[in-house]
């Protein structure tokens, strides 16, 4: 993993590197879960994505402004109960602004907690910035993110018709090897010309 | 400011000390503050969006027209059949039963139980089979959710009597209704629940008009 080196990274390099060079789901393989089982459709994939990014920006904005006034030794449960906290809030505008959608993602906005990514990014990164470069950390990783649940998502709806298995958890893998086969490939034809 | 990533060694036996106490203090503040705020701003609308759904699902198996009450909030609960009290939604007009909508689950899905919805009239007829909860196979036995091709659409009008007893099963077990193809299981378990709910509103119907408890429950 070519993480960020915590030192004083400018704004474009701190969303590129969420968004392609350290993406969540294509470069370093994390945050599967929800992203194997929201990923159905377009609409399924783009929803819990903006709210993970949501949940995300919230989280890493919030850790950067207080995170370091905890003591190291509690900052992983203080930013997890943090990241539920959010979360829930999340997960109640849902219910009461997208009630219709959230029928059908529903199930995996709790699970957004589970999310390595978060807890990740909070202690990797937020912690040791200030609000702003935290907040640019969040929205390049959440769009990454979110861009590949709506893509697979739209990959699978319309693959689905002719390719059952792209309608089922299993074909959710094998998509995502496919797209992650592919961005490899294109990195090693870079370095190779 | 604390700059290094890794973890600092533990000393459990030095005191937190008070500038640490009120940073974890402030981070449950927070908590406390998040979640509290989004329930007070979201609560009405969750309530009033669960109303809605729960009246928008029962009209697809209760026309509109038949009754003059809300039978989203009189609802009782009933066991009926399959071991566990499920809602079952009365329909009245002018205080007169006109119809109910019982939860059934019918056990014996491909995949895992499917559960109904299903309205039936006054007069014992199928006004209506809504699928409302199943893990069939997308794409085969997930068919049976489906409203277009309506092939729920084919109970409609059904009653205990047409067709009988013997043939209210799918075609391959010499019954009267088509299967899905492909989802015959699937098709078989719709069918069968069907007839379950079909003839528990045939022997309880009075019990379910009559109970008085669980008016105005909201599930």
């Amino acid at each position: 993993m070519n993480d960020v080196n915590p030192g004083k990274p400018g704004p474009g390099r701190i969303l590129a590197d969420g968004f392609w060079w350290n993406a969540p789901g294509l470069a370093s393989l994390i945050g599967l879960c929800p992203l194997l089982a929201a990923s159905r459709t377009l609409a399924t994939g783009v929803a819990l994505g903006l709210a993970s990014l949501a949940v995300l920006c919230a989280s890493n904005v919030l850790v950067a402004a207080v995170g370091h006034g905890v003591p190291p030794r509690f900052r992983s449960a203080a930013f997890l109960l943090l990241i539920a906290a959010l979360v829930s809030a999340v997960d109640l505008l849902f219910q009461a602004r997208w009630f219709d959608l959230y029928g059908q993602v529903g199930l995996f906005v709790p699970l957004i907690v589970t999310n390595c990514l978060i807890l990740g990014r909070a202690e990797a990164f937020a912690v040791h910035q200030g609000p702003w470069p935290a907040l640019l950390d969040g929205l390049g990783y959440g769009a990454g993110f979110t861009l590949l649940l709506g893509g697979l998502g739209a990959l699978r709806e319309l693959l689905a018709p002719v390719l059952l298995v792209a309608a089922l958890p299993a074909g959710a893998f094998f998509l995502l090897a496919a797209l992650v086969a592919l961005r490899q490939a294109w990195h090693s034809r870079r370095r190779a010309a | 400011m604390n700059k290094h990533r890794g973890e600092q060694p533990l000393r459990p036996h030095q005191p937190a000390g008070a500038r640490s106490l009120a940073g974890l203090l402030g981070v449950l503040a927070l908590v406390a503050l998040l979640v509290g705020g989004a329930w007070r701003y979201a609560r009405q609308d969750i309530a009033d969006n669960a109303d809605r759904q729960a009246l928008a699902e029962l009209s697809a198996v209760l026309p509109a027209s038949l009754y003059d009450n809300e039978p989203h909030r009189d609802v009782v609960q009933l066991d009926t059949g399959g071991g566990q009290p499920l809602p079952v939604y009365r329909a009245r007009r002018n205080g007169i039963p006109a119809g109910a909508v019982l939860t059934v689950i019918a056990p014996d899905g491909y995949v895992g139980p499917v559960r109904l919805l299903v309205g039936i009239s006054a007069d014992g007829r199928v006004l209506g089979v809504r699928v409302s909860a199943h893990t069939e196979t997308p794409g085969i036995g997930a068919a049976i959710a489906a409203t277009s091709p309506d092939w729920l659409g084919t109970f409609a009008g059904r009653s205990l009597a047409d067709p009988p007893a013997s043939r209210w099963t799918v075609r391959s077990d010499g019954g009267d209704f088509d299967a899905i193809a492909g989802a015959t299981v699937s098709s078989r378990a719709v069918v069968g629940g069907v007839r379950r709910a079909m003839q528990y509103f045939a022997t309880h119907q009075d019990e379910i008009f009559a109970r008085q408890d669980g008016t105005r429950g909201t599930e």
